[in-house]
């Protein structure tokens, strides 16, 4: 009995987590410029027109440029930084540690505001590379959390052997810390751009009226009415980050990533 | 290879690119939007280096204490229904073979990830009157013609409920996932029901857990910026909404500023309190 009512629950759960994106999808295949639900016949037209209308191809674009260069950035912040807190014993370097969690765990708006005050001081405000470094910053958390786990789960002894044969911190990084932790960083980069791809106030604020990334140009387009396209750009992106995340699932230790570890000591 | 301090400018050399990185676009950036919070505005936008604290002022007036306790209200009656929904779930969802439990994170983490745009398109769409739930209750005889159930606050609070549900789920995972099995056996063995055991055992063993994802999903919530604004009406609006519309729309960056510096006080103190909690649990 119980179950059967926790299935239930679960189910039940999943439909509702579901429902929104299952009729956005239906609205999608509408043939006419109308949001109904079932569909009144069936198109694939606007899912074309994301990659034919020149506004909505150029946002894509612009997403996923920004979603890829941000999370490149951000592992290249990340990285150097786990290394260093796992290499050396210094308590100091803990501070930067907290310095890039900050930002993920404060209300977004609050980091949308500092890079509005930064850029606008410094007099690149709406520069369309400034919203790469913002948005670096503001999930470099994610990549600095999947590589502590990475240089946490590397067996020091294998390093003991390596430095006991007379590898050099250099070789012993290249040949033996690397490919262990390889898995964490794609993982980590791979969280920094689904999330890059989805941010809208960061990129907003900070140059919002230069470029149009998806999410300005679908919160942009709901002022003049909703249409289908809109729909099939939120089904594209949900597709998009669920195949991402597949791919983590397929190729990591989700679980493992998400904090399920069993501690050893 | 010994851990031991660095010493050399060498060894120090790794920690200077991302150190650099932090402090230049974040810890001054920050520092910035604290200057702001106490300058002097000048009509038309723009605002010079002062120290007034005539923008902290202005959370005296009977609108900002409006918005200021709606926002709190909101926050906290959504981190208590998503973690109310979210702690059994997750207690579950733990205890699933790891591939039914994989396919749940992904899906979890896809909704998780969604712009706030998107939520908020998604779940109008849902509750419009042309392709929402009230036509499936037309269907079925209960209603009599399709309505539109959004902007209402109802649809605010599903909205932001299903927004903070994915976060909360996440957030409870690591404990509830390395909460030790024998616990619960031991309740069973002495003859409790599954039902009592979880109540009796699981819940009072988890409190401080619990108490820590209310404060993070409260946090969470404090953070939604444009729900307000796509599925509630004007009144419905948030602190984080407000300081969105000061900054952009009014043009007033002081006023927003000092919003922001006093959200960041509440939130890291709220934070601060939850650190606390979790660290309780594991001594």
């Amino acid at each position: 009995m119980l179950r059967w009512l926790n299935s239930l629950m679960a189910g039940l759960i999943g439909l509702i987590l579901a429902a929104p994106i299952l009729v956005v999808a239906g609205v999608s295949l509408n043939a006419k410029r109308s949001l109904d639900f079932p569909p009144k016949g069936l198109s694939p037209a606007w899912y074309a027109e994301i990659f034919t209308d020149p506004g909505w191809r150029g946002a894509l674009v612009a997403s996923l440029v920004v979603a890829a260069s941000s999370a490149a950035l951000a592992v290249a912040i990340a990285f150097p930084l786990a290394w260093f807190i796992w290499r050396w014993r210094a308590p100091w370097a803990r501070a930067f540690e907290v310095l890039g969690m900050a930002p993920f765990i404060l209300p977004p708006v609050i980091t949308a505001l500092g890079f509005l005050s930064f850029w606008s001081t410094f007099g690149q405000y709406g520069e369309p590379w400034t919203v790469v470094v913002s948005h670096a910053v503001f999930f470099v958390t994610l990549p600095l959390v999947t590589l502590s786990l990475g240089f946490g789960a590397v067996d020091r002894s294998f390093v003991e052997a390596a430095s006991t044969m007379g590898a050099d911190d250099r070789t012993v990084l290249r040949t033996v810390v690397m490919p262990l932790v390889r898995p964490y960083m794609i993982s980590g980069f791979a969280f920094a751009f689904v999330l890059s791809l989805n941010e809208y106030i960061v990129a907003y604020m900070v140059a919002g009226f230069t470029l149009e990334t998806l999410p300005i140009k679908i919160f942009n387009a709901l002022r003049y009415g909703y249409t289908p396209t809109m729909a099939a750009v939120t089904v594209l992106f949900v597709l998009l980050t669920a195949a991402v995340f597949g791919l983590i699932a397929r190729f990591g230790d989700l679980p493992r990533l998400l904090g399920a570890w069993i501690k050893a000591d | 290879m010994i851990r031991r301090a660095p010493r050399s400018l060498g060894e120090h050399a790794p920690i200077l690119f991302p150190a650099l990185m932090l402090v230049v676009f974040f810890v001054i950036p920050f520092g910035l939007m604290i200057a702001v919070s106490v300058a002097r505005r000048i009509p038309g936008g723009f605002y010079e280096p002062d120290l007034v604290l005539a923008n902290y002022e202005r959370f005296l007036s009977a609108f900002f204490g409006g918005v200021l306790s709606f926002s709190l209200e909101l926050a906290a009656l959504v981190a208590v229904v998503a973690v109310g929904i979210g702690f059994p779930f997750t207690y579950r969802l733990a205890r699933l073979p790891r591939a039914a439990q994989v396919r749940w994170l992904v899906f979890l983490l896809s909704i998780l990830s969604l712009s706030e745009v998107i939520i908020g398109f998604a779940w109008s769409t849902l509750l419009s009157r042309t392709a929402g739930i009230t036509n499936l209750l037309v269907a079925v005889g209960l209603m009599a013609e399709p309505q539109s159930l959004s902007p209402s606050f109802g649809a605010l609070l599903a909205g932001m409920v299903y927004q903070a549900f994915p976060y909360t789920v996440l957030v409870l995972y690591p404990a509830l996932a390395r909460l030790d099995p024998a616990l619960v056996e031991a309740s069973r063995t002495l003859g409790a029901s599954p039902l009592k055991a979880f109540f009796t055992v699981v819940v009072p063993a988890q409190r401080n857990t619990i108490v820590a994802t209310l404060i993070m999903a409260f946090v969470f919530a404090l953070g939604s910026y444009l729900l307000p604004q796509l599925l509630g009406r004007p009144q419905h609006w948030t602190l984080s909404v407000l300081i969105t519309d000061q900054a952009i729309y009014q043009s007033n960056m002081p006023f927003a500023a000092a919003m922001a510096v006093f959200l960041v006080l509440v939130s890291l103190a709220l934070v601060g309190l939850s650190l606390l909690f979790g660290r309780k649990e594991e001594a």
